[in-house]
C-alpha cells in the first residue's frame, strides 16, 4: 500500500518532465528523440497507473499528502493527491487514450519542423500533466490548477499553427468562454470554503452527508451545484458556453482527439461525479433539473446542427458536444455512474473517430470537406472499418460499447422524466443519423475529389493505424464493464465506483419487461435512423441547403447571435475607452503635460526680447516683489 | 509755518512737478529743460540745507556741464516730438504700474519703520561749508580724488575712441 | 524737518525716475531719467547727512556728516564721466541706425 504512495506522484510527474525536456530542449532533440520522450513518459505513467488500478480495484483508496499549498489562518489547504476509484478509472482512461494519441501523431505530425515538432510534444505533456492534476487532486484547489491548465494547453494547442489568424482567434475563443465558466467554478469553490472551512472532498462531503454543519442551509447546496455547473458548461461545452468546441478543430487532429474528445471536455462530468454527494444533497434538486435540461437541450442542438455540416471534423465536433450533452442528461438524473460509464465509452468511440478522421484527412492531403470524398473503402481499409466500428458504437449499436452507456443513460432518464426520455431518444436518432452520413459520405460511393487526391490515396503508417486498431477493440469490448442486471451483467462499473458514488436504489425500480421494451425500442430507432442515413446518402448528389437545412447548415447562427449580442457591445465599449478615455483624456492628459510644459517655456522665452527696457521692467518688478517679502512678509 | 518749511515745499513741488514733466514730454528737448528745472529744486534744496559746496556743484556739474552736453546730443539728432514713437501701450501701463508700486511699497515700508528722532539740522552746522568740505577732501579723501581724475582721463579717452568714425577700408 | 519728508521726496523723485526709465523709447529720455534717479539719492544721502549731525551718531563720530557729503561729490564725478561715454555710445548709434529708438538694441535676442 504503502509503494502505491511512494510512485503515484510519478504518474503526473513524468509527463511534466517530458513537458520541460521537449520544451526546453526544442531546438536540440531531433523528431525521433522527442517522439519517443514524449510518447515515453506517457507510456510509464500508464503502466503505474494500470499498477494503482488494480491496486484500488483490490479496494485500497489512498490520500497522499505532499505539502501545505495554502496555510493561512482558517484555511488550510494541501497538495493532496486522492487516488480511489473514481480518479484510478479516470487515469487509465486518461493515459491510455494520451498513449495511443501521442504514439499517432508522432506519425500524424512527421511534416513539422522539428522544432515545432518537439514544442507540440511538449504541449501535449503539459496536456496529460495539468488533466492527471485534475483528477488526482484531493480538493477542489487541485483540481482547479489542473482546471486551469488545461484550459491553457488547449489554447495553445489550438494555436498550434500560429500563423494563421483565424485558428489564433479559435484558440482566444476557446480560453475565453472556458475562462468565463471558469468564474461560476472558483465562486462555488468560494462559497464552500466560507461555509464548510474546507475545500477537502473527503471532510466537505463527511460535514454534508452527516449533517455537521448547521450553517450549510439548501440554499447553500443550491448556490454551489449551479455555480459549478457553470463551471462545467464552460469546460464541456454545454449551452451557452459550446460554441468554442467547433472552432477548435482548427488544431492538428490528435489534439481535437485527446482534449476536445476523450478527456478536457470530460472534465466537467469529472467534476460532478466528483461532487455527486453535493449533487444528491438537499437543495439540489433545482440543479440537477436545470442540468438535465440544459444537457438535453444542448444534445438536440448540437445534433441538429451536426445534420447539416460539411467538415468531417465539425460533424465529429458536434457530436462531442451532444453525446457530452447526453452524459449531463445522466447526471441531472442522478445517474452518476451511467455519466462515468459514457465517458469512458465515449473516450474510446470518439478517440477512435476522431483519429480515423485524421488518417482520412493525411490521405487526401489535407482536404477536410466530405463533400469531395467518397469511395475511400477501396484505398483506407483498416481506416474504414476502424471507422465503421466507431460509427457503430457511438449509435448504439449493440454488442459496441456505446449501446451499454447510452441505454444506462437512456433508462436513468426514463425513470426520471418521460419527455426527457423521448427527446433523449430522438437525439440518440439524430446521432446515428449523422454519423451514418458521415460514413457513407466519406467512405461509399464513387469518389468525388480532384485527380490529384485519387493519386494521392494510401493507408496510413503503422504509427496511425495501430492506434486506430487498438481503439476499436475497446470500442467494442468496452461495454462489457456495464452490462446491466437484466441482460444478466453484473454491472462491474458500478459496483467499482460504489465507494465513491454510492447507488441509489430506486424507490419504484422498473420491471424486466419495460427495461427490455425500452431497450429494444431504442436500438430499433437507432436502425432505422441508421437505414434513413444509408438511403440517402449512398450516392451524394450536392444540393443547395434551403430553410430548415440553412438553418441548420449555418449552426442556428448562434455565433452570429453571440457576435451581435455580446462581442459588438464589448468591443464599442472597448472602443470607447481606448479613443476617449485612453487617447483623449490619459493621453491627453500625459500629452497635456508635455505641452504645457511646451507652451511655458515658449512663453518664458520670450521674457528674453533683446529689448533692455524689457529687462529693466522686469528688474524693478523683481525688486518690487523683493521689497514686499523682506518688509511685509517676513 | 516757518521760512524753512515754506521754501522746503515749494521747492519740492518745484521737483516733483518738473520730474513728472520731464517723464511725460514729447519733445526731448523740453524734457531737457524740465530737468535742469529740477536740477535747480535740488540744489535750492541743499543750500536748504547748508550743504553750500555741493550745491554749487550741483549746478556747475550737472545743471551746466551734463545737460548741456545733452541738449547738444539732442539738437545734433534733431529730435522733435513728431519723432518720438510711442512705447506698447501695454509695456507703458506696465512701466507705470510697477514704478508706482515700488513708490507705494517703499512709502509703507517707512511708515512701519521705527521711529526715529528725524529731527534735522537745516541751516545751521559747518559741515557743508566749502572750506571744511575741501579740508576733508584733501586730506582724508587724497586719492580717491586723485584716481577720479584718471577716471575722468579714461572716460574722455573711451568717449573719443567710441566716436571715431571707421577708417572706409 | 523731519527726515522723513526727505525720505518720502527723494523716494518720489527715485520712482519717477524709475517709471520714466520704463516708459520711455528714446533712448537719450532715459539716460536723464537716470540721472534724475541719481540725483534723488544724493538728495538723500545729503539729508542723512544733516540728521546724523544732530543725532547721537554724529556727535560721537562728527566725520560722517562729512562723510556723506564727499560720497555725494564722487556720486556726480561718476555720473559725470558716465554721461560722457554713454552719449558717445548713443551718437554712435544713432550714427549706425538713424534713430534713437530702444526698440531697436535687439541685438540680446536668442
Amino acid at each position: 500500500m504503502n509503494n502505491v504512495l511512494q510512485i503515484v506522484w510519478l504518474i503526473p510527474f513524468l509527463p511534466l518532465l517530458g513537458f520541460l525536456i521537449n520544451g526546453l530542449g526544442r531546438k536540440q532533440l531531433s523528431k525521433t528523440l522527442s517522439g519517443i520522450i514524449g510518447s515515453g513518459v506517457i507510456l510509464i505513467s500508464f503502466v503505474i497507473s494500470l499498477w494503482v488500478f488494480f491496486n484500488v480495484k483490490g479496494g485500497n483508496t489512498h490520500v497522499a499528502h505532499y505539502f501545505n499549498f495554502i496555510d493561512v489562518n482558517a484555511i488550510k489547504i494541501g497538495f493532496d493527491f486522492q487516488i480511489d476509484q473514481l480518479s484510478a478509472l479516470f487515469l487509465l482512461i486518461i493515459t491510455g487514450v494520451g498513449l495511443l494519441i501521442h504514439v499517432y501523431s508522432t506519425s500524424y505530425m512527421h511534416e513539422e519542423d522539428s522544432k515545432d515538432f518537439a514544442k507540440y510534444f511538449s504541449f501535449l505533456n503539459l496536456f496529460v500533466f495539468s488533466m492527471l492534476l485534475l483528477v488526482m487532486g484531493a480538493n477542489y484547489v487541485i483540481m482547479f490548477i489542473g482546471w486551469e491548465g488545461v484550459g491553457l494547453c488547449s489554447y495553445l494547442l489550438i494555436g498550434y499553427w500560429f500563423k494563421n489568424t483565424s485558428f489564433n482567434n479559435a484558440a482566444k475563443k476557446a480560453f475565453i468562454m472556458n475562462r468565463i465558466g471558469d468564474l461560476g467554478f472558483l465562486l462555488a469553490v468560494f462559497w464552500l470554503i466560507k461555509k464548510l472551512g474546507t475545500a477537502d472532498y473527503h471532510t466537505a462531503f463527511d460535514i454534508i452527508v452527516n449533517h455537521k454543519a448547521a450553517t450549510f442551509t439548501p440554499v447553500d447546496v443550491t448556490g454551489i451545484t449551479i455555480l459549478l455547473f457553470i463551471g462545467a458548461t464552460g469546460k464541456s461545452a454545454q449551452i451557452p458556453l459550446y460554441t468554442w468546441l467547433p472552432d477548435a478543430m482548427a488544431g492538428p487532429t490528435p489534439v481535437s482527439a485527446l482534449i476536445h474528445a476523450a478527456t478536457m471536455v470530460t472534465a466537467g462530468i469529472y467534476m460532478i461525479a466528483r461532487s455527486n454527494v453535493l449533487y444528491s444533497a438537499n437543495g439540489a434538486e433545482i440543479s440537477r433539473n436545470i442540468i438535465a435540461v440544459i444537457g438535453l437541450a444542448t444534445a438536440l442542438l448540437a445534433a441538429s446542427i451536426a445534420l447539416k455540416q460539411n467538415d468531417i471534423k465539425k460533424v465529429l465536433a458536434y457530436s462531442t458536444v451532444s453525446q457530452l450533452g447526453f452524459m449531463f442528461i445522466a447526471l441531472g438524473c442522478g445517474n452518476y455512474t451511467a455519466a462515468v460509464f459514457h465517458v469512458m465509452t465515449h473516450a474510446f468511440f470518439k478517440a477512435l473517430l476522431f483519429l480515423g478522421s485524421g488518417s482520412v484527412i493525411h490521405a487526401m492531403g489535407g482536404e477536410q470537406d466530405i463533400t469531395k470524398m467518397g469511395g475511400l473503402n477501396r484505398y483506407l481499409r483498416i481506416t474504414q472499418i476502424t471507422f465503421l466500428i466507431g460509427c457503430l458504437a457511438i449509435a448504439g449499436c449493440p454488442p459496441f460499447s456505446g449501446f451499454f452507456s447510452k441505454d444506462a443513460i437512456l433508462v436513468g432518464a426514463f425513470e426520471n422524466n418521460k419527455v426527457l426520455w423521448v427527446l433523449a431518444v430522438f437525439a440518440a436518432m439524430m446521432t446515428a443519423y449523422y454519423m451514418f452520413r458521415l460514413y457513407f459520405l466519406t467512405f461509399s460511393g464513387k469518389f468525388r475529389g480532384t485527380h490529384d487526391q485519387e493519386h494521392h490515396l494510401h493507408e496510413s503508417p503503422t504509427a496511425m493505424t495501430l492506434p486506430l486498431i487498438i481503439l476499436a477493440i475497446l470500442a467494442v469490448i468496452g461495454g462489457f464493464v456495464g452490462v446491466p442486471h437484466i441482460l444478466n451483467g453484473h454491472n462491474e462499473i458500478a459496483t467499482f465506483l460504489q465507494p465513491v458514488i454510492p447507488i441509489h436504489e430506486n424507490a419504484n425500480p422498473l420491471s424486466s419487461s419495460t427495461e427490455y421494451g425500452l431497450m429494444i425500442g431504442t436500438t430499433v430507432a437507432m436502425f432505422i435512423a441508421g437505414l434513413l442515413a444509408y438511403l440517402q446518402h449512398r450516392n451524394y448528389v450536392a444540393k443547395e441547403n434551403k430553410g430548415l437545412g440553412k438553418v441548420l447548415a449555418n449552426k442556428w447562427y448562434i455565433d452570429e447571435l453571440y457576435q451581435s449580442i455580446i462581442v459588438k457591445p464589448i468591443q464599442s465599449i472597448a472602443a470607447f475607452l481606448n479613443n476617449v478615455v485612453e487617447k483623449k483624456g490619459i493621453d491627453g492628459f500625459v500629452n497635456g503635460v508635455g505641452k504645457a510644459v511646451n507652451y511655458g517655456s515658449r512663453q518664458a522665452r520670450l521674457l528674453q526680447s533683446g529689448h533692455v527696457g524689457n529687462y529693466v521692467l522686469l528688474m524693478v518688478i523683481g525688486i518690487l516683489i523683493l521689497f514686499i517679502v523682506q518688509l511685509f512678509l517676513k | 509755518m516757518g521760512l524753512t518749511q515754506i521754501l522746503f515745499w515749494l521747492l519740492t513741488a518745484m521737483a516733483i512737478g518738473s520730474a513728472l514733466m520731464v517723464i511725460t514730454r514729447k519733445n526731448p528737448v523740453h524734457s531737457v529743460l524740465y530737468l535742469i528745472v529740477v536740477f535747480f529744486a535740488i540744489s535750492g534744496h541743499y543750500i536748504l540745507m547748508n550743504a553750500q559746496f555741493l550745491a554749487v556743484v550741483n549746478i556747475i556739474v550737472y545743471a551746466g556741464a551734463i545737460m548741456v552736453l545733452f541738449l547738444f546730443v539732442v539738437m545734433l539728432m534733431n529730435l522733435n516730438a513728431n519723432a518720438e514713437p510711442q512705447k506698447n501701450k501695454l509695456l507703458q501701463f506696465a512701466g507705470i504700474i510697477s514704478g508706482g508700486g515700488l513708490f507705494l511699497v517703499l512709502v509703507a515700508a517707512l511708515v512701519k519703520a521705527k521711529e526715529v528722532n528725524g529731527a534735522m539740522e537745516m541751516q545751521s552746522g559747518n559741515y557743508g561749508l566749502v572750506k571744511n568740505l575741501g579740508n576733508v577732501l584733501n586730506n582724508d579723501y587724497e586719492m580717491p580724488f586723485e584716481i577720479s581724475s584718471v577716471l575722468f582721463l579714461s572716460a574722455m579717452i573711451g568717449a573719443v575712441v567710441i566716436s571715431k568714425k571707421e577708417k572706409e577700408q | 524737518m523731519e527726515i522723513k519728508y526727505y525720505i518720502g521726496l527723494a523716494v518720489a523723485l527715485f520712482c519717477i525716475g524709475i517709471i520714466g526709465v520704463l516708459t520711455r523709447r528714446n533712448a537719450i529720455i532715459i539716460f536723464m531719467c537716470i540721472e534724475v534717479m541719481l540725483n534723488a539719492v544724493n538728495l538723500l544721502l545729503v539729508a542723512f547727512s544733516k540728521m546724523h549731525a544732530a543725532a547721537p551718531v554724529g556727535k560721537s563720530m562728527p566725520s560722517v556728516v562729512s562723510d556723506a557729503q564727499i560720497f555725494v561729490f564722487f556720486i556726480m564725478v561718476v555720473a559725470a564721466a558716465e554721461v560722457a561715454v554713454g552719449l558717445a555710445i548713443i551718437v554712435m548709434m544713432y550714427r549706425n541706425v538713424h534713430s534713437v529708438d530702444v526698440n531697436f538694441l535687439n541685438r540680446l535676442k536668442n
